[in-house]
């Protein structure tokens, strides 16, 4: 989800330089007004995005048996976005995302409703689940319930609805602002 | 086969889905929409005849037995009203896309109707299908936030204020549902609508009777029953006119039927309601006065759809067999008949280019096939004989005749009466708007609302959509005997839980 700028490596890569971030650190140097920069936060929201998904996507997967889910997943998910937004603005927040919120609720509400259908096939009732262990080499045994199908729809529309507000709610209205204030 | 239970929720939830991705693609979304409540439509009508020969779908999601999991059924009044409905959501889906296409051309597509509609209708078709209490609160949730949305949809200043009348209220109500569930869950530990039969029987008699009345004011809200009834007349007009017939034609019924649902299934009564009864009479009464007293011809047929909820409630205030049965036929034909008047309404305005009828005139000769589509409506609603309302009403005066109280009487009487004031409302109507001389349309006072589009322009979709929609409440007064008999089935269910508790909590297709 995150754009990565896609840096052609030199001929030669000096061995200092070969770890550097192809991203900046600082979300937004060049964008905000610097009186109003949060130097700390936008720090904090670069080393806690992705740790953030990751997170969020541990509760994705955890859900049948801990606590967690594609709910809870997705809304931290949508949370990570919602720091970056707080950290770099409006700016930062749109060129994060480069997929359509309502695409992405309305992908994540076909998978669920599609998964809940799909136990008729195996001779089942609609949304049943059923349990498969498998034993992959180096990861040991391995447990999927197929809802964590259907929790994958649900994460989706989650973080959809999420970026949806941020969208509707923060930028665009911080738009407004802004053409308001230039006018 | 238990998996048709699951569709009519599933399938428009799906679309809703796919529709909001396509959202750029505008004849996607509408070939999506059509097919989807098409198949709702014989879908509907499976469910239907396989309730009636061969009793209760029922379909436990994910295989979790009963009173614990979710359950899903399909008996003779929800396969019958899904029917009925699925038609309704199909025939406004033509009009709205007819209306749009030809407003803004075919290009011009709506990120949000689509997906919203579907929305609603699998909202709709839950409530019917539900077999637990608290999915019936999911269900007028999922029916109510997209409600919200197609209320407000492109809204203007003044369409604001009667926007949040309406959300404020429902969501007032719909706090009280879920204290009223809570309090339910509380009392006796379960949500399922057949287990409940059983275990609210055994609580106290106050208890019973407090618990049935919270219900009734819930559903009371949502139905518009007098005192409750407020909202209504102020809120839907303020939507465009394929929405407000979509919301008169079945938002108000599923309140009903919920009603019916709770007061047979759960809270089961003694003898006749004289609560219920008076209430019936005063919704009866004080519509049909207001609706006389309107010149904005969609406020009045508001008022039209609240007194007649009160026919409804008369029937179900009766309190037997031939009263259920009278209210199932009543609910069938009020149905088809609202949304249609709603959606001729829109006809009528796109004509005129005002709502107000003291500014119409002439419309039988400027518009004859919108003459034709108004008086079938108008005057099945006002009960004329060979129409359907006279069939419905025919039979809940017998019961209320046959019920033999004084208080049945009098609403009788009261029911003939609002009878005769609705004919004489849709009557004033048709002197106003469509004789007399030819006005010239007035302009379109807010061009970018969707409200009143005085263009003068109809598309063939719109007529059509209205049509077949007026073909079908005849076609209700046609197959009257057939359809009476199957409400009579339904209405010996009603009163007669064992059925429903069975299939759902005995010897069900669980697993």
């Amino acid at each position: 989800m995150t754009e990565t700028e896609s840096q052609s490596p030199g001929e030669q890569e000096a061995w200092t330089t070969w770890d550097t971030p192809s991203e900046r650190w600082l979300l937004s140097g060049y964008t905000r007004d610097r009186r109003e920069r949060k130097i700390l936060l936008e720090l904090a929201a670069r080393i806690l995005f992705p740790t953030v998904l990751v997170f969020s996507l541990y509760l994705l997967f955890a859900g049948h048996e801990h606590t967690g889910g594609g709910f809870s997943g997705g809304l931290v998910a949508g949370q990570a976005f919602v720091l970056r937004y707080l950290a770099g603005g409006r700016m930062d927040s749109s060129s994060t995302v480069s997929l359509q919120p309502p695409v992405l609720i309305g992908v994540g509400l076909t998978i669920a409703t599609f998964i809940s259908l799909v136990p008729l096939a195996f001779g089942g009732t609609v949304l049943e689940s059923a349990i498969y262990t498998f034993t992959v080499p180096m990861l040991g045994q391995i447990k999927i319930v197929t809802s964590l199908f259907l929790d994958i729809g649900v994460y989706l529309l989650i973080l959809g609805v999420v970026l949806d507000l941020l969208r509707t709610l923060g930028s665009a209205i911080e738009a407004d602002v802004a053409a308001v204030e230039r006018r | 086969m238990t998996a048709l239970v699951a569709l009519p929720v599933l399938l428009p939830l799906m679309a809703a889905g796919l529709s909001l991705a396509f959202g750029r693609f505008a004849d996607i979304q509408r070939v999506l929409g059509l097919v989807v409540l098409g198949a709702i439509i014989v879908n509907a009508a499976l469910l239907l005849y396989v309730a009636d020969v061969h009793g209760p779908i029922v379909l436990q999601l994910g295989g979790w037995p009963a009173p614990l999991g979710i359950t899903l059924i399909a008996d003779r009044l929800a396969a019958l009203l899904l029917l009925v409905s699925s038609v309704v959501t199909f025939a406004v889906l033509i009009y709205s896309i007819g209306q749009r296409v030809a407003d803004y051309g075919r290009g011009t597509s709506s990120t949000t109707f689509h997906p919203i509609y579907l929305m609603l209708c699998a909202g709709v078709s839950l409530a019917y299908l539900t077999g637990d209490l608290f999915n019936l609160f999911v269900a007028f949730e999922i029916m109510l936030s997209s409600s919200y949305v197609l209320i407000t949809r492109r809204t203007t200043a003044t369409r604001v204020r009667p926007g949040m009348t309406y959300t404020i209220v429902s969501l007032t109500s719909s706090i009280l549902f879920l204290t009223v569930i809570a309090l339910v869950y509380a009392a006796t530990g379960t949500v399922n609508l057949a287990d409940l039969a059983q275990r609210v029987s055994e609580l106290p008699d106050g208890l019973q009777s407090s618990l049935g009345l919270l219900m009734t004011i819930v559903f009371g809200v949502k139905a518009a029953m007098v005192p409750l009834h407020f909202w209504l007349p102020d809120s839907y007009p303020n939507a465009p006119a394929p929405i407000t017939a979509v919301f008169a034609g079945l938002l108000t019924k599923v309140g009903i039927y919920a009603m019916i649902r709770t007061q047979t299934l759960v809270f089961q009564h003694e003898s006749t309601w004289q609560l219920m009864l008076a209430i019936a009479l005063l919704t009866m009464i004080v519509g049909a006065l207001g609706a006389l007293a309107q010149d904005d011809l969609n406020r009045m047929l508001s008022f039209l759809l609240v007194s007649h909820i009160g026919y409804m409630l008369f029937g179900l205030g009766v309190y037997d067999i031939a009263g259920l049965t009278g209210v199932i036929l009543y609910v069938v034909h009020h149905i088809t008949v609202q949304a249609t008047l709603f959606l001729v309404s829109g006809l009528i305005t796109r004509h005129t280019g005002t709502v107000a009828l003291s500014r119409m005139g002439g419309l039988a000769k400027a518009a004859p096939l919108v003459a034709v589509l108004f008086s079938i409506p108008a005057l099945t609603l006002s009960g004329v004989p060979p129409f359907s309302g006279f069939v419905a009403k025919l039979a809940l005066l017998q019961a209320g005749v046959d019920a033999g109280t004084w208080a049945a009487y009098g609403v009788a009487g009261g029911a003939v009466l609002t009878s005769l004031l609705t004919l004489y409302a849709v009557a004033r109507v048709w002197s106003r708007a469509f004789w007399g001389r030819p006005q010239e349309p007035a302009g379109d006072p807010d061009p970018s609302d969707e409200l009143v589009v005085g263009t003068g322009t109809t598309s063939p979709a719109m007529m059509v959509a209205s049509g077949v929609l007026a073909a079908t409440s005849v076609l209700i007064a046609v197959a009257a005997g057939p359809l009476a008999d199957i409400s009579g089935r339904a209405a010996v269910d009603l009163m007669h839980g064992e059925t429903y508790r069975t299939a759902v909590l005995g010897g069900g297709a669980g697993g």
